[in-house]
């Protein structure tokens, strides 16, 4: 029952919002914010890692067949569900600052997306994983389309049209599925795990898993949409696609990918774990000629994404648990870049880094917090990102010694794209467009601390959310061996 | 049954109704006609299949539902015709009347059980409609759609009455029955040539009424020229029909030779899908676009029918239901738009004709919106579950490939469809705030109302049948 009130309650509060007038929009989005990220907490509280899928629902959906309206939240639901939760208020608070015009709209946008991606991440009948899958796309396209920059309509067309096309080849692989499940079909994931598929059934439905997925997150090659519409869209959008949308993705291959079609994963495994291994590098070099700060930030996440992905290609323990954890700390970095370089761009009116420079001089705080989620982005240990870079790199060794080792550039690269940013904008001389820079007001600090925390937090004592996770992981790596 | 009989009757008395001096009488009495005619469609409800006119007619659940569909998209159309008022030059008691008796065609095609039945309930649909798409007497574009319509149609009829005299020649029979026991026991080693060559014949006629490619030609031409009101009721009861007789034809008395005919009207199918979607991507006039979507919609059943698998009854009547709603939104709409800018004398149907229609008009905004992500089949509408029915009913007998040739067209579809929620949402515009009579707009809300519920809850809609 919890479940469901976690996905009804942002859209209440989505629809308050729509219906309250534009003076107080932003404070009733916050609220609503902050009361689905305490109902998570009491999640998380009453959730017990040995007992699989909790507090679900299952309602009727279409009664001849077995489509069912359920869900249920097992450790790797929790884990999504707490970053979900935890990120939405920060985004909305992020964007108080801003005067976004018809703002009541604005705000229930981002409580509707938060809804569906609760549902996305709790659904457990692949039917409503799809529904909610593809819903979560209408409010994202909307906010990139109506607030976004000038190239918006272009580029935010593309990203629709782009993603619409890989989900619509996975309703066909779920259709399929449907169908070669026995008696009166039924859509339940874990009826799904359970089919006994040929080795070429297998194979078409892994690609057309993957393709979906793999525009979703995005992996090399089909990543073209996304740094521009990370570029274009106002940052409260870019912070939902890069810190959650995109995990949906990587959710997909852990949910979907490796349980279901187990052999195809040990056909086409490599080939999957090579694209992600391109990507790394290759968003990573790209990473390294932006000089426009989003733009960066933009190939970076793609560069980190693909490294998760190559986690969970490679089916061990610690490749699942570490694209879990990463998930969680890539969610809360990048949105404190992001938050970060639209701090920078709200006063400077640039975003280009040989345009930026000597901004510290002024800065202490800002300094420290971009300092610490930088630090987080590049795996320093004792940061969030160490944790799960760590894992995912030993997972990527064990499957096969040299992707490990062109994998492991990343931290290299990684270093030196970020180490750039934070050396051009901040340290140097002083360039005319920062004069007067202010450093951080209450509303920024508030926003910024609790990602700080979490950094360190996730750090230093990752085993709260890998504990979470374990059980989970294991009884999947289970179906995948079986 | 008792609809046909009410509606030729009552639009007999809507025809003389026209005689009276208050033309305002027109509208709420077809209006109540066609509730009344609802209403009584439901008599013969849970009676079993029950046969009339000399086993003629068949009357199940099933042609309830598609009769209730024909009915209430019927309604909704004549109920957004706002009595004709704006038209010095028309005619409504005569447009109401033919709009009432092209619903008998319609509903002796989807209930015909034989095959003379169906030929008369194709011609009084036809008939009626070639006068109504001439209907705006002094424009040159609907006179022209007019003569097109009724040449192309006669020609396709030919081919129809053609073909089902084959089946007679083969079969000995116009009921749908014995050619079903003709069909099914066909021995072994032996080719029924005629067979086969009448039931082509007669599926090039359908196919024309329902517009599927290659005999498409005439629709977006059709679409353009006739008034925007007709070219609702073409789009919506044509097709529902068409399909309704279509899907009757052959799941009763051709499932003996499936072998032979899934492949035609699978390879139709496909050219249907690739000739609507990318004929519609090129198109400037709204209108035009929407003539282009109603080919590809055509095909989307198609598949339905290449199936005929169990979930297949259900796809065409939930996508015929889900496809009637939004397109009679997507042309409400339009016609109140048009009417504000004219370009050389005509209505505006272009997409520039939509641009800032959200600022001043939110709630029409919404309503196209929603009937736009509808027919794109965007997830929460009931486009969504139509596909979702279609592509299950191929799933289940395995032509996968065909499902996938139709996801990729429908990523093409959402191309042209977002073309008019950018326009209204993101471009700059004009457009002041368009007067909107009350009862047009709780119509059109009704329709957006339908189409988010059953996007929320299909099974609602299960439980009816």
């Amino acid at each position: 029952m919890l479940t469901l009130l976690l996905i009804l309650l942002p859209i209440a509060a989505g629809v308050i919002t729509l219906l309250s007038g534009s003076g107080i929009a932003k404070q009733v989005a916050l609220i609503g914010g902050l009361a689905a990220l305490g109902l998570a907490v009491t999640v998380w509280l009453q959730f017990d890692p040995a007992a699989g899928t909790q507090f679900g629902f299952k309602y009727a959906w279409l009664a001849s067949g077995g489509i069912s309206f359920a869900g249920g939240i097992d450790g790797i639901s929790l884990v999504l569900v707490l970053l979900t939760t935890f990120l939405t208020p920060l985004i909305i608070l992020s964007a108080f600052k801003h005067d976004y015009n018809n703002s009541p709209t604005f705000y229930s946008l981002i409580l509707f997306m938060e809804a569906a991606l609760i549902g996305v991440f709790t659904a457990t009948d692949a039917f409503l994983f799809y529904l909610f899958f593809e819903a979560a796309l209408i409010p994202v396209y909307f906010l990139a389309a109506v607030w976004g920059g000038e190239n918006r309509l272009k580029v935010t067309f593309k990203f629709f049209i782009y993603t619409i096309f890989g989900s619509l080849f996975m309703m066909v692989a779920l259709v399929y599925l449907y169908y070669q499940t026995p008696g009166t079909h039924t859509s339940e994931i874990t009826a799904l795990y359970n089919l006994q598929l040929s080795a070429q059934a297998q194979g078409f439905i892994f690609w057309a898993f993957f393709i979906a997925f793999a525009i979703k997150m995005p992996l090399f090659p089909f990543h073209t949409w996304q740094p521009d519409t990370y570029t274009e869209s106002p940052t409260p959008a870019t912070m939902l696609l890069s810190g959650i949308m995109l995990k949906m993705g990587v959710y997909g291959l852990i949910r979907f990918l490796l349980p279901v079609v187990p052999q195809g994963m040990e056909t086409w495994g490599l080939m999957a774990m090579i694209l992600s291994v391109i990507g790394i590098i290759y968003g990573s070099i790209i990473a390294i000629q932006q000089s426009d700060m989003k733009r960066l930030i933009a190939y970076s996440s793609f560069a980190h994404v693909g490294l998760m992905a190559a986690g969970v290609f490679s089916t061990s323990v610690n490749g699942l648990q570490g694209a879990l954890i990463q998930m969680l700390a890539h969610g809360i970095n990048v949105i404190g870049l992001f938050f970060i370089v639209d701090i920078i761009y709200s006063r400077t009116k640039t975003r280009y880094l040989d345009q930026l420079g000597g901004i510290t001089q002024t800065t202490p705080h800002l300094s420290v917090y971009f300092m610490i989620l930088l630090l987080g982005s590049v795996a320093l240990p004792l940061t969030n990102g160490f944790v799960g870079e760590f894992l995912l790199l030993s997972s990527v060794f064990q499957y096969d010694g040299w992707l490990g080792a062109i994998a492991g550039l990343t931290i290299i690269l990684g270093s030196v794209y970020m180490l750039r940013l934070f050396q051009k904008s901040m340290f140097g001389p002083r360039s005319k467009w920062v004069e007067g820079f202010q450093d951080l007001t209450a509303s920024e600090r508030a926003v910024l601390l609790p990602l700080v925390i979490m950094v360190f937090w996730i750090g230093i004592y990752p085993n709260t959310f890998l504990k979470l996770t374990e059980p989970a992981v294991n009884q999947l790596l289970q179906l995948v061996t079986n | 049954m008792y609809p046909i009989i009410l509606l030729s009757v009552l639009g007999v008395v809507t025809l003389f109704l026209g005689f009276s001096k208050s033309k305002n009488i027109l509208l709420p009495s077809t209006l109540l006609f066609l509730i009344v005619a609802l209403a009584s469609n439901f008599l013969d409800w849970n009676q079993g299949p029950l046969l009339y006119f000399y086993d003629m007619l068949r009357v199940d659940n099933l042609t309830l539902s598609f009769n209730a569909i024909v009915l209430l998209s019927a309604f909704m159309i004549v109920a957004i015709s706002g009595g004709f008022q704006d038209n010095a030059d028309s005619e409504p008691a005569e447009y109401y009347g033919l709009m009432l008796f092209s619903l008998v065609g319609a509903i002796m095609m989807i209930g015909f059980e034989h095959l003379i039945m169906l030929f008369i309930g194709v011609e009084i649909l036809s008939v009626a409609m070639y006068v109504l798409t001439g209907s705006n007497k002094r424009n040159l574009r609907s006179n022209e759609a007019a003569l097109k319509y009724f040449l192309m149609g006669a020609f396709a009829t030919g081919f129809m009455l053609f073909g089902i005299t084959l089946l007679y020649g083969a079969t000995g029979s116009f009921g749908l029955a014995q050619i079903q026991g003709y069909a099914s026991n066909i021995p072994a080693g032996t080719q029924p040539y005629l067979l086969y060559a009448g039931l082509l014949l007669l599926l090039i006629g359908m196919l024309f009424k329902v517009s599927a490619a290659p005999f498409h030609f005439w629709t977006p031409d059709v679409y353009e020229g006739a008034p925007t009101i007709f070219t609702t009721f073409m789009s919506t009861i044509v097709k529902t029909a068409g399909f309704a007789a279509l899907f009757r034809l052959l799941s009763h008395s051709f499932t003996g030779i499936y072998s032979f005919w899934w492949l035609v009207i699978a390879v139709i199918a496909v050219l249907t899908l690739l000739v609507g979607n990318i004929g519609a991507t090129s198109q400037n006039s709204f209108k035009r676009m929407l003539a282009y979507s109603g080919i590809s919609h055509a095909g989307y059943l198609l598949i339905a029918l290449t199936s005929l698998s169990k979930p297949s009854a259900n796809a065409i009547i939930f996508y015929s239901l889900a496809y009637s709603l939004s397109t009679i939104c997507a042309f409400g709409v339009l016609m109140l738009v048009s009417k504000e800018k004219t370009v050389e004398g005509q209505p505006n149907e272009r997409y520039e004709a939509f641009n800032g229609l959200a600022k001043n008009n939110p709630l029409l905004a919404f309503i196209l919106t929603v009937s736009m992500l509808s027919l794109a089949g965007i997830p929460l509408t009931a486009g969504f579950w139509g596909k979702f029915f279609v592509f299950t009913s191929a799933a289940e007998r395995g032509i996968i490939w065909l499902t996938v040739i139709a996801v990729l067209m429908s990523t093409v579809g959402i191309y042209y469809y977002f073309r008019v929620i950018i326009s209204s949402y993101l471009k700059e515009g004009d457009l002041i705030k368009i007067r909107v009579a009350p009862f047009y707009q709780v119509i059109l809300l009704l329709a957006t109302f339908l189409t988010i519920l059953f996007g929320l809850a299909p099974g609602i809609f299960e439980a009816l049948i």
